[in-house]
């Protein structure tokens, strides 16, 4: 068994170079360890400098995506023991994002792209707290049960190449949201989310190539919901021209 | 402890990573999309040749003979093996999608991707055996 085990890590420190770099650094090899651990590791005993995200260590906050071996991972949640046979690990952030250092991400287009979709209960008629909850059946929670579990890791989007390719996109994790709050029998706001994603940067930019519901840790499958609203949009607009004054 | 930024008054400068025009071989589930996506040319071209053939038959029967026959050589005979293999790569790869974009529930549970699937599956069978059936009887 491995003693050490090297990782390759990307480094970008805007003060000092003006694009990334890689950096090798050997960890000891345990087999308990999750990739973040021997990050961990590198930042406490041998470059302090190192930096990157991370927080609950049990894969519910999302703060510790980044590319392992060129695919997106939770790191908290990614065994060394996975990689040990297949020489150095290369670790990078997450692509299709601009880098801010290291493997730090800008986030803030993700997080403008989340509050665009208005991921809140929307009502016609709200009513006062004192009045009591909306309330809601165990089936009624379970249609849109799925959709909610997105812990916002992002890896949907560095999986995407329409993210990549068009900038724009409102992505996969956003019009899931979308969607788990349209799907909400308590909502009455999908009228208001469709005019915002009902446009060519909204759902109709996606391709469905599936890489989102691929590198999803909590099984959201945001490719499905995408789908899910092309097909309610579609079928909107079939009413509209066949049942033009019976539609809404 | 001073902060070091890319520009001493403003954020850091952000990197942005240029995206490769070979982002489809990187993975193999890129390229598999780019080809289910290409393949659609195929689909096209079928439905071009049908529609001709269709123009030929209106023509009368020296018209249809004419283009059977053009159909028959062997580059014609090329295209439609290389046209049928791209056809059915289209068709299995969005069956395989199909569970993904239609999510059935009956009786308050949802219908399983297999059982959705395999019913588009019969639905081809069954149409293409009516297809062969009409040609047969002809």
């Amino acid at each position: 068994m491995a003693e050490t085990i090297t990782l390759t890590v990307s480094r970008y420190r805007p003060e000092q170079e003006s694009e990334p770099t890689f950096q090798s650094y050997d960890v000891p090899y345990d087999e308990d360890w999750v990739i973040l651990d021997a990050l961990n590791y590198v930042k406490d005993q041998l470059d302090g400098s190192l930096t990157f995200r991370w927080s609950c260590r049990m894969g519910v906050c999302g703060s510790c995506g980044m590319m392992v071996n060129g695919t997106p991972k939770l790191t908290c949640a990614i065994p060394l023991s996975d990689y040990v046979s297949s020489g150095p690990i290369r670790i990078e952030p997450l692509q299709f994002f601009p880098v801010v250092r290291d493997l730090v991400v800008d986030m803030n287009g993700f997080l403008g792209k989340l509050s665009s979709v208005k991921p809140w209960i929307i009502r016609d008629d709200e009513t006062p707290p004192t009045e009591g909850e909306y309330l809601q059946t165990p089936a009624e929670l379970d249609v849109y049960k799925q959709f909610s579990m997105c812990i916002n890791c992002m890896l949907c989007y560095s999986a995407c190449p329409v993210v990549g390719l068009e900038p724009e996109f409102t992505g996969p994790a956003a019009i899931a949201l979308a969607q788990r709050y349209n799907l909400d029998s308590r909502d009455q706001g999908a009228a208001e989310r469709m005019a915002v994603l009902n446009e060519h940067e909204g759902m109709w930019g996606c391709t469905f190539v599936g890489e989102c519901t691929e590198v999803c840790p909590k099984n959201v499958d945001p490719a499905a919901a995408i789908q899910l609203y092309k097909m309610a949009s579609a079928t909107d607009w079939f009413k509209s021209v066949l049942l033009p004054r019976g539609s809404k | 402890m001073s902060v070091q930024t890319g520009s001493p008054s403003g954020p850091p400068e952000l990197y942005h990573r240029p995206m490769s025009f070979w982002w489809w071989l990187q993975k193999r589930a890129y390229f598999n999309f780019i080809l289910r996506e290409l393949t659609c040319v195929f689909v096209g071209v079928f439905a071009v040749i049908t529609i001709l053939q269709i123009r030929a038959l209106s023509q009368g029967p020296d018209a249809y003979a004419e283009f059977i026959n053009r159909l028959r050589t062997p580059g014609f005979i090329l295209f439609n093996t290389v046209g049928l293999a791209a056809l059915l790569f289209h068709a299995i790869t969005w069956f395989k999608a199909v569970p993904t974009t239609m999510i059935v529930r009956f009786g308050g549970t949802r219908v399983p991707d297999q059982v959705i699937a395999g019913l588009h599956y019969v639905g081809w069978m069954v149409v293409s055996v009516v297809v062969a059936w009409i040609l047969l009887l002809r």
